[in-house]
């Protein structure tokens, strides 16, 4: 990470005025596109991420079919304004490495064995980015599969945190990701309290791992909170619709 | 779906709810680990060919000089690339790098960086001028972790790495004007879940059995994790896997700095 080049803390407070435990704004809505099974929009802070699911639908290439379940497979897509310098589109080291990471977590929930030889695709569009968008997609990733009705043994929750001018805070924004000292994403299976997605870098001791990772997974549950109250607060809309 | 791996699975996972590892080994026990630093060293500027088992890995580092980053003026640049040779196993393919080449260069490229094991600040040279190391990872024979193989022969290459001379804008191949300054020494470990056992140093048949993995670099701190591979983990996995991994990584690190 950046070494330090600007304070991060100012008076005990961040510099959007959180809280070290406090998480940015988020909203969720699923059921947002005509043309997916499933599908969510996810704003967290200054992100906005769009998730959408087709399938369980024929895998190609036919060769790779898996007999016993079926294949997802996310992909995690930045559009070329999202960030500051424009970001050439198309698949970069940084978006194939986190599509797989996803796809790792949200297979480790969905019940895959129930459409063998089948592909699952998973997209995510960041259309914002500012900070965390891995974390944010996985959420809205995780909302767009169970409005797919793909059967899943748990959602999928995740929270960054991470150190800046040396203290532990929950969800860093830009700055702080840009020049904090560490970044740690962890994504869990809330009912199980499984660690689904781990990710690290930067320079923390053994104890600030601890402090780091508790902080995290707190952030995730109360995510998790959210996620539960958008699905189920769909549900009574279909109701109501109908 | 791979014959091989389906066949092989039960009986690793059979055996270790006994406590046993195909190969003997403790569950916390590398396998032997050679290197040899400045393998290509006629040529490349840095390397070093490891040997972890079976698996054998040659990382290259060339040094070059280029335009730094435009918000790092004055730092250095490295870059990490990792090539699975379709020579290394019959499941490799030629072609650009996909998903599971990207994942272990960057998650070795983070161990490296992270921990500021190369002192970008003294490659700089002049205004818009710094010298660029390349890590090329060049995987020969997969034996099972490839990436703590190619996370200990990076460091290892670039413990081994000359800067070449720098004249009048031009890089003079095959002169040197000193080593390359690195400050520590990063080593990864890698932890596979099988069953409800974690094993360090997954051969290629835990490989096959495994749920999923957990790599935790470090120096004398934590500079990288990432799990990796569909399957969970409890937070008591992950304690002790990092604990596991601060012991086995001392271990490594006088073998590398040896």
């Amino acid at each position: 990470m950046a070494e330090k080049e600007m304070k991060l803390i100012v008076d005990g407070k961040r510099l959007d005025g959180r809280k070290f435990d406090e998480l940015r704004e988020i909203k969720m809505e699923v059921n947002v596109l005509e043309r997916t099974m499933g599908s969510a929009y996810v704003e967290w802070g200054n992100n906005k991420v769009l998730a959408g699911v087709h399938g369980p639908r024929e895998f190609h290439p036919k060769f790779l079919r898996d007999p016993r379940k079926a294949i997802l497979t996310c992909t995690y897509n930045m559009a070329a304004f999202s960030v500051d310098d424009r970001k050439r589109p198309g698949p970069d080291r940084r978006s194939v490495e986190i599509s797989k990471v996803i796809s790792d977590a949200l297979s480790s929930v969905a019940v895959l064995e129930k459409y063998p030889n089948t592909g699952i695709d998973v997209f995510v569009e960041v259309l914002q980015a500012d900070a965390g968008t891995r974390c944010v997609s996985i959420v809205a990733a995780s909302l767009a599969l169970a409005n797919s009705g793909v059967p899943m043994k748990d959602l999928v929750s995740a929270c960054a945190s991470g150190k800046i001018d040396g203290e532990i805070v929950l969800d860093l924004m830009k700055e702080e990701d840009n020049y904090g000292e560490c970044d740690l994403p962890v994504a869990i299976s809330p009912r199980r309290g499984d660690i689904l997605l781990l990710q690290m870098d930067g320079n923390l001791t053994r104890e600030e791992y601890t402090k780091a990772y508790n902080l995290a997974v707190e952030g995730a549950k109360k995510v998790y909170g959210m996620q539960k109250k958008t699905l189920l607060d769909s549900m009574v809309n279909l109701e109501e619709g109908e | 779906m791979n014959i091989e791996e389906y066949l092989r699975r039960d009986y690793v996972a059979t055996l270790l709810k006994e406590g046993r590892r195909i190969d003997n080994r403790k569950l916390d026990e590398f396998r032997e680990i050679k290197i040899e630093k400045g393998y290509s060293s006629e040529k490349a500027p840095g390397s070093a060919f490891i040997y972890l088992g079976n698996t054998k890995v040659l990382v290259g580092i060339s040094m070059d000089v280029g335009e730094p980053y435009p918000d790092r003026p004055e730092s250095g640049v490295m870059t990490t690339n990792v090539e699975l040779r379709p020579i290394a196993s019959p499941l490799f393919e030629s072609g650009p790098p996909r998903e599971k080449a990207i994942e272990i260069a960057r998650v070795v490229d983070r161990g490296i960086r992270e921990s500021g094991a190369i002192d970008l600040e003294k490659l700089y040279i002049e205004e818009d001028r710094v010298w660029i190391a390349f890590i090329d990872i060049h995987v020969l024979d997969d034996g099972g972790n490839i990436l703590d193989a190619a996370g200990i022969a990076a460091i290892a290459a670039l413990l081994d790495t000359r800067i070449p001379r720098y004249e009048d804008g031009v890089v003079v191949r095959g002169e040197w004007t000193g080593k390359l300054p690195v400050t520590c020494t990063p080593v990864p470990v890698t932890h596979a879940k099988i069953g409800d056992k974690l094993v360090v140093d997954p051969n290629l048949e835990e490989e096959y059995a495994r749920e999923t993995q957990l790599t935790v670099t470090t120096t004398d701190t934590i500079n990288a994790m990432q799990k990796s591979g569909i399957g969970a983990f409890s937070s008591e996995d992950v304690d002790s896997a990092i604990d596991t991994s601060f012991k086995k990584a001392q271990e490594i690190r006088e073998i590398v700095e040896g």
